[in-house]
């Protein structure tokens, strides 16, 4: 047990599993004025140090969110970036990148400068995210340098696709001499006609309007094309079918720079949910067929995705109490996803045996949460996300217990909404310590600020 | 799993209802159905109840059609309708129905233009929901009354009342793809053991159909001779609007019930269409208004299931008091086949099982 009264500016994390990039040992860690100072087998910790008891866990570097909905400024009543920022550290995170769909959007330098004057009293690394085109209409090429003068770095009209195939290859041209990414959210508007769902069995039985995989596909194989040409790099956002990673992994082997990110109720969820008739299932990209959670889970194993990206999207609960097609698309995920995708991905409850050998090694597991998506954002050279845990790094790291069994209560949640579907759901493995910066933001499962 | 309705609280998918089901509904229909021809057609079976129906979409036959069926079982009534209340002031469905159920109804009938707003309703109220169309998911009464029709055509010919279908073939033309009746009369005549075959072009079917008990064509002619009953849906005329079908003309050409194509049909086939018609579309004048068209049963039996449905629901020991049996014309008629107080119908009431509240 941590001994609370000592001062926080010398930290020891001791008796953990320590997974990095570079592998997996044995050790204790010792921090001092946020930085990393020793790595250890062990570490007698100094006098008036705070000692983080992590025997039985893994200690890797904190996580970084791809896709987080802040929702600040303008929807305030179901998500504040300090609200969410600390649902984040409680799932583990020490870096969010906050979705520009706000409102008002993230369009201009004026709105960047407002998320990062409110992300830099947060208790984690809020990094913004701008739009592609003004408003988010599709229509109008934002001001990219503007916002890459302040620091942004990843670009998308979340929410949307940008439909008009011209204005993506030019967004696509201009982001390439500014060195940064654009990021899509693949849906055709014309061939998802509106569906609410994904178009298939289960949509067709329940007489709700569905979205075929193709719609995602289409844009997907689009932008690739774009991608060949212009030489730009791009991210795909929350990609969901089996089609996609087909032409995700084809597109990687010819060598594209591409990189994409999967959300864990893509891993962990399909359409058969929607037969509840609850709008909590309902998300954009629509769940999808079990063959398809499956294409996904493989394509973690193999790396074709770079990155596990939450998609947090909070709603207040009137919102989604409705109908499921009036209802908004979106389900939170920071305080749970790093637990749902360990039952999805290693514990393999997909097969509803936990002892299955899973395809992907504890290492390559926490790469999808942290050092991949630090790598896509920037954060691994701009402010040492996703580092190594050697002497010398910033101390942004995460203590994860994968033994735990739980169940999310949402009245202990930080966010504050809870369309989440998880709620009562037994989770397996649970973040116990999260620490940024060399400060212990949340210590045995509960937020420190 | 399946349960006799008289054990549910809600009406919500001919699917909890199963074969059993269906059965039990359709031989309390024939007791209500006589309730129907008498000259004082009322009964005291539900009195000191309240009906609310909730039209959240536009309807008029099956408003009346319930409205009617709970009068006659002497039911109070209320009625509420998305156009004229405080949901243009932007309340929520929830709000709004729980409203009406703090003034105290039994029974809410609901109508939706979203699949599953009915099961939400269920979820957040006290009184027993009965579907009564949601979105393209079902319409379970509508079901009900075309198996009832279906089935009284049948005895009318053979003098004998069935529920077996199985030596039936039954075409339902159309728009199966937006359509609620379709998905909950696939459910009913498959459940009594029908060949049900879909007919249509590929824009107007469902995107699957490989969990659904049906085969499917795109050739209406080819089928005509072989079938028993034919169900023409209506044709919602914006859908031309979404390229699932050229032209009128051209779908009347494939896929009406023509007068020329009603000669080719058998001598004592049934056609039924759950209206309100396209005449001149999906079905010509002369064949709907023909002697093997039911249309006008179906309405009528309609009043007479959803009486069924309504009892099957609320009748209680404990509420109805004991003047179930009696008839309100003087007294004279013996209202013989109803159920009787405490017969076989154990029924939870609504108020004594608090909805959960998750």
């Amino acid at each position: 047990m941590a001994n609370r009264s000592a001062t926080r500016d010398v930290l020891c994390v001791r008796g953990a599993t320590i997974i990095d990039d570079k592998g997996e040992r044995a050790g204790d860690v010792l921090i001092e004025d946020g930085v990393i100072r020793e790595v250890a087998p062990s570490i007698a910790p100094p006098s008036r140090c705070l000692v983080l008891d992590a025997s039985k866990c893994y200690l890797t570097p904190g996580l970084v969110d791809l896709h987080a909905h802040l929702r600040e400024p303008g929807g305030e009543e179901s998500e504040t970036i300090e609200s969410g920022a600390r649902a984040g550290a409680l799932g583990g995170y020490t870096a969010l990148v906050a979705m520009p769909n706000t409102n008002p959007p993230v369009d201009s330098a004026s709105t960047v400068r407002d998320v990062l004057a409110l992300g830099a009293s947060a208790c984690l690394e809020v990094v913004v995210a701008g739009a592609i085109t003004i408003g988010r209409a599709g229509e109008q090429l934002a001001p990219l340098a503007e916002m890459a003068a302040l620091g942004v770095r990843l670009f998308t009209d979340d929410g949307r696709g940008v439909q008009d195939g011209r204005l993506m290859r030019r967004a696509l041209e201009y982001a390439r001499d500014l060195g940064v990414t654009l990021a899509e959210h693949c849906e055709d508007e014309a061939l998802a006609a509106g569906g609410f769902m994904h178009e298939g069995a289960w949509s067709s039985r329940l007489g709700i309007s569905g979205q075929p995989a193709m719609a995602e596909e289409a844009m997907l194989a689009r932008d690739l094309a774009l991608v060949f040409m212009t030489k730009s790099k791009m991210h795909f956002l929350h990609l969901s079918t089996r089609g996609s990673v087909d032409l995700l992994r084809d597109a990687k082997a010819k060598g594209l720079p591409v990189t994409a990110e999967v959300t864990p109720h893509h891993l962990f969820l399909t359409d058969a949910e929607v037969a509840s008739f609850d709008a909590i299932y309902r998300v954009s990209p629509p769940l999808r067929g079990a063959e398809d959670v499956h294409a996904c889970q493989r394509a973690c194993e193999d790396r074709t995705f770079d990155a596990i990206a939450t998609d947090h999207a909070p709603h207040p609960r009137q919102a989604k109490e409705e109908p499921f097609d009036t209802a908004p698309p979106g389900m939170i995920g920071l305080e749970t996803a790093l637990a749902v995708c360990h039952g999805a991905l290693i514990a393999n409850e997909r097969h509803g045996d936990h002892r299955v050998t899973p395809g992907l090694s504890m290492r390559e597991f926490f790469g999808l949460f942290s050092w991949g998506p630090a790598h896509i954002a920037g954060l691994d050279e701009r402010s040492g996300q996703g580092g190594p845990i050697v002497a010398g790094s910033p101390a942004n790291l995460c203590v994860f217990d994968p033994s735990v069994t739980w169940t999310w209560d949402p009245k202990k949640s930080a966010s504050l909404s809870a369309n989440s579907p998880f709620i009562g759901r037994t989770l397996r493995g649970r973040v116990r310590h999260t620490i940024f910066r060399g400060e212990p933001i949340v210590i045995d499962g509960e937020a420190m600020r | 799993m399946t349960t006799p309705l008289a054990k549910r609280r809600h009406l919500l998918s001919v699917a909890d209802l199963g074969r059993e089901g269906i059965v039990e509904i359709l031989k309390r229909t024939d007791t209500f159905s006589e309730v129907s021809d008498r000259a004082i057609p009322k009964v005291p079976a539900l009195r000191g109840k309240m009906v609310a129906t909730l039209f959240f979409e536009n309807s008029t036959r099956t408003r009346l059609s319930f409205e009617t069926a709970a009068k006659r079982l002497s039911a109070d009534t209320m009625s509420f309708s998305a156009s004229s209340s405080s949901m243009k002031k932007g309340e929520s469905l929830r709000d709004t129905v729980e409203t009406i159920d703090a003034m105290g109804v039994d029974a809410m009938v609901v109508r939706h233009s979203s699949s599953g707003a009915p099961k939400l309703v269920s979820n957040w109220v006290n009184a027993s929901v009965i579907n009564a169309g949601d979105g393209a998911h079902e319409h379970p009464t509508q079901a009900l009354l075309d198996c009832y029709t279906i089935r009284e055509a049948l005895s009318a010919r053979s003098g004998e009342k069935s529920e077996d279908f199985s030596k039936l073939r039954i075409a339902i033309v159309g728009d199966v793809s937006h359509s609620r009746v379709a998905r909950s009369d696939v459910l009913a005549f498959a459940a009594l053991g029908a060949r049900v075959t879909l007919v249509g072009p590929t824009t107007l079917m469902p995107s699957t159909l490989e969990d659904w008990p049906t085969s499917k064509t795109c050739d209406l002619d080819g089928i005509l001779q072989d079938v028993d009953v034919i169900y023409v849906l209506r044709l919602q005329l914006e859908r031309i609007d979404e390229a699932l079908f050229p032209t009128l003309r051209e779908y009347r050409s494939r896929f009406g019930l023509t007068t020329e194509r009603a000669r080719t049909l058998r001598e004592d086939v049934l056609i039924l269409h759950p209206g309100p018609m396209n005449r001149g579309v999906e079905i010509d004048s002369e064949v709907a208004s023909g002697k093997n068209a039911l249309v006008t049963r179906q309405v009528r039996n309609g009043v007479s299931v959803r009486m069924a449905v309504l009892y099957s629901l609320l009748a209680s020991s404990g509420h109805t008091g004991n003047s179930v049996l009696g008839a309100s014309n003087g007294g004279k008629d013996e209202f013989e086949d109803a159920p009787r107080d405490g017969d076989e119908i154990v029924l939870q009431t609504p108020q004594k099982t608090r909805a959960h509240r998750g």
